[in-house]
């Protein structure tokens, strides 16, 4: 019995957005169906997969992970050559030093930084502030300006202070990321806000705030499932791709980290969880929609690489 | 399609006795007719209006009952597409391999530690559903003393995964009381494999090449007079299985296509077990009735139930954490404490964020029925006295030699009333619980 071949009509599709120049930019997005039904729609572009890096040594990452990056935590420039090694598609450079508790380091100085990371890689570009609203809307013109050409990705803006994110990237030419905390209407409210500056909606990239595995997962999950249904359906302020920052949320988790607790020797070996945590994090997101995925392990990048190879297979 | 509520109201009694708990039989019937109450609830429905009823209101996807008592696994039953929907109803069963070319002693420790696989979270243990015995071997006697061996060990539900009609019928010789499911019937036993299911009444799964074979075999088990069946399209491609997943899930909830609609079993067991679990975590996200996989590793098995955990999730009922006194890091009584919300998600991101200050501290969550520090404060879950009530039963005072208690930033507004309250110092902590870290550094022993 021939099975007829359930297939939506969706009206829209995402954005496309291009970050960096030349070889090595990477483009995203662009997908006019769900998550990986090749047989319903066209999936233009492989998902985006960027290392992590900071400008100062992180004192809260495991040793397990820090093994992989040994001799370059401290230097910004050493360790995004090393990403770059590992094959990461992009440099997520976060810039720590500028926060009000780890140095507090001006504009000037941090841009410096990206200056330095930039001109020492060809990978595009992501800029992270230091997580502090005001301080990061007080860097980003320098940081900006610092990159420009580049067509760099840089956040996080946030309704407090989009504006001079936004600004800084219009001037320098690049992309923003705006993030909303888990909801769907805010997080269109700060689209439009954005557009509305007469930013291009495809330099627009969504961080919906996602939680790592066993850490509110599900509630990113569902918001993207949404996100990504209203962008087909053909809400355009929902049709930016979305950013993961899978990262700093799978290394949060005690099943990541933990090794010495009693409850953590019955988990099995650190190694092998750890890299999961981190990995199915990513592909759970995946098939909810992300399409730019920051990471941190090395090897995680080369399991869910091998992962999108596989999903990415046609199923038409 | 299913029947229309006028439809249904002409087949029942039409008694009007409330017995169903519906106000009349016409509300029953509309009831009924979308998917909101059972015909079971109806005490005088006569015989030959139930088989009319139940072939027409049977639910889009059957739910299927592998095992027996504690260990019942029921999966199926699912009504929606996405969580953010309604919900999924079952989670999906996670089920382990134990091959049978594996020697006794191979056997009993892949059994033990499967035993073993057993995780506390959010206060609520998770396990494994199932274990699969496989007829690798090809022998029936083989397959039975493996079968025999796994039964001795574990009391979980079995999978007897064996196409050879003659292996099953011996295996259920000794198994069918615990109703393990039967994988599979094919195109090539199907006839002979549904005759043996049937006689010891166990639910089987129906194996096809592809969607369209999957469909022919299940109508011709359906037509011998078997309805128990899980169903497995045969895929073992990661992207091919998500198609079909998707197809089956979509065609038996848009389109009631009835030779879908039974819950769905994949199996991504693989040597790799990175890939294996992946894999296995994408059928967890997308339909799967259960998932078979080969390792017996927690470094695998934890995150693959915590995320079905996750996935299957009430999203209209938040996960609560118990609310007590929690410890981190070794806190002395001259440690801060957080008061916080028993929301998971809100416990946990306090929880992390101490953690990451490395400041050993007591985070006490208050039960708001899980809900956010905002939306319990709103709803008045979060009031001084309810605090107050909260913090004096857990004899907080007893744990500490300083008096003060650290409260969310977004509610400073509670802090005069609850100082009254409580005679605690109310210090008012950061809104988010990212900034712990740089608050502790700058108020806490400043």
């Amino acid at each position: 019995m021939a099975v007829s071949i359930l297939k939506e009509r969706w009206t829209s599709k995402l954005y496309e957005t291009t970050i960096g120049t030349g070889d090595k930019a990477v483009k995203f997005g662009g997908d006019s169906t769900l998550p990986y039904l090749q047989f319903e729609g066209e999936i233009p572009n492989r998902p985006a997969v960027a290392l992590e890096i900071t400008d100062v040594e992180p004192t809260d990452w495991p040793d397990f992970l820090k093994a992989h990056w040994e001799g370059v935590l401290a230097d910004p420039v050493a360790w995004a050559k090393q990403a770059a090694e590992y094959g990461a598609d992009l440099i997520a450079l976060r810039l720590d030093s500028a926060h009000p508790d780890k140095g507090n380091a001006s504009a000037e100085d941090v841009a410096k930084t990206a200056k330095a990371v930039a001109d020492a890689t060809d990978l595009p570009l992501i800029v992270i502030g230091c997580g502090v609203e005001e301080k990061d809307g007080a860097i980003f013109p320098a940081v900006g300006e610092a990159l420009a050409g580049k067509n760099a990705l840089i956040g996080c803006a946030t309704q407090e202070n989009y504006n001079s994110i936004v600004a800084a990237a219009m001037v320098n030419g690049h992309n923003v990321i705006a993030s909303s905390p888990l909801d769907i209407n805010l997080c269109k409210q700060l689209n439009i806000l954005m557009t509305e500056m007469n930013l291009p909606a495809e330099r627009i990239v969504i961080d919906p705030l996602i939680g790592a595995l066993g850490y509110g997962i599900e509630y990113a999950y569902s918001i993207m499932e949404r996100s990504r249904l209203g962008a087909l359906t053909g809400d355009k302020m929902l049709a930016m791709p979305v950013v993961c920052f899978v990262g700093q949320e799978a290394w949060k988790a005690k099943e990541a980290k933990d090794v010495e607790s009693p409850e953590g020797q019955t988990w099995g070996e650190q190694g092998t969880r750890a890299i999961l945590w981190e990995v199915m994090t990513s592909t759970t997101l995946l098939q909810a929609g992300g399409s730019l995925f920051v990471m941190r392990h090395p090897e995680s990048l080369k399991k869910f690489k091998a992962h999108v190879e596989e999903i990415s297979k046609s199923n038409a | 399609m299913g029947l229309t509520g006028l439809e249904i109201y002409k087949q029942l009694p039409k008694k009007n006795c409330k017995e169903c708990g519906q106000p009349t039989c016409l509300a029953f019937a509309m009831a009924l007719a979308g998917g909101k109450a059972s015909l079971d609830a109806c005490p005088y429905v006569s015989d030959a209006a139930k088989e009319a009823l139940d072939a027409a209101s049977a639910p889009p996807i059957a739910s299927v009952k592998i095992g027996k008592g504690d260990r019942e696994l029921v999966i199926g039953g699912e009504t929606v597409l996405f969580r953010h929907d309604k919900r999924f109803e079952h989670p999906t069963g996670i089920a382990i391999e134990v091959c049978d070319t594996l020697s006794a002693d191979e056997v009993s420790a892949k059994v033990d530690a499967i035993n073993k696989l057993v995780f506390d979270r959010v206060g609520q243990t998770h396990q494994v559903d199932l274990v699969a015995v496989c007829n690798c071997s090809g022998d029936a006697n083989k397959f039975v003393e493996t079968v025999k061996l796994v039964q001795s060990k574990s009391n979980y539900p079995l999978i007897l995964k064996s196409e050879d009609v003659d292996a099953i019928s011996k295996a259920l010789e000794i198994a069918a009381e615990g109703r393990p499911l039967v994988y599979a019937a094919t195109a090539a036993n199907y006839e002979a494999m549904t005759e043996v299911a049937k006689k010891f009444q166990v639910p089987l799964a129906v194996k096809g090449d592809n969607l369209d074979q999957l469909a022919e075999l299940v109508e011709k088990v359906v037509a011998l007079g078997y309805k128990d069946l899980v169903i497995d399209s045969g895929s073992r491609e990661v992207s091919r299985m998500l198609a079909d997943l998707t197809q089956i899930r979509r065609k038996a909830l848009k389109e009631r296509f009835r030779p879908f609609g039974f819950p769905a079993l994949a199996i991504a067991s693989n040597d790799d077990v990175v890939k294996e679990a992946v894999d296995a975590g994408v059928y967890i996200s997308k339909y799967a009735g259960i998932v078979v996989i080969s390792s017996a590793d927690p470094a695998v098995i934890l995150p693959l139930v915590t995320l079905r955990l996750n996935i299957y999730t009430d999203p209209q009922k938040p996960i609560a954490v118990e609310a007590k006194i929690y410890n981190i890091g070794n806190p002395g009584p001259d440690a801060p404490v957080f008061i916080t919300t028993n929301f998971s998600l809100t416990y946990f991101c306090v929880a992390g964020d101490v953690e990451a200050a490395r400041v050993p501290a007591y985070v006490i969550p208050i039960d708001t029925d899980g809900i956010s520090v905002l939306t319990a404060w709103a709803a008045g879950k979060y009031s001084p006295e309810k605090i107050t009530d909260d913090l004096n039963a857990l004899g907080v005072k007893d744990k500490i030699n300083h008096n003060k208690i650290i409260i969310p930033g977004h509610v400073a507004v509670l802090s005069g009333k609850l100082q009254e309250l409580s005679g605690f110092e109310i210090i008012v902590g950061p809104r988010e619980s990212s900034g712990i870290p740089s608050f502790l550094k700058q108020r806490w022993n400043a």
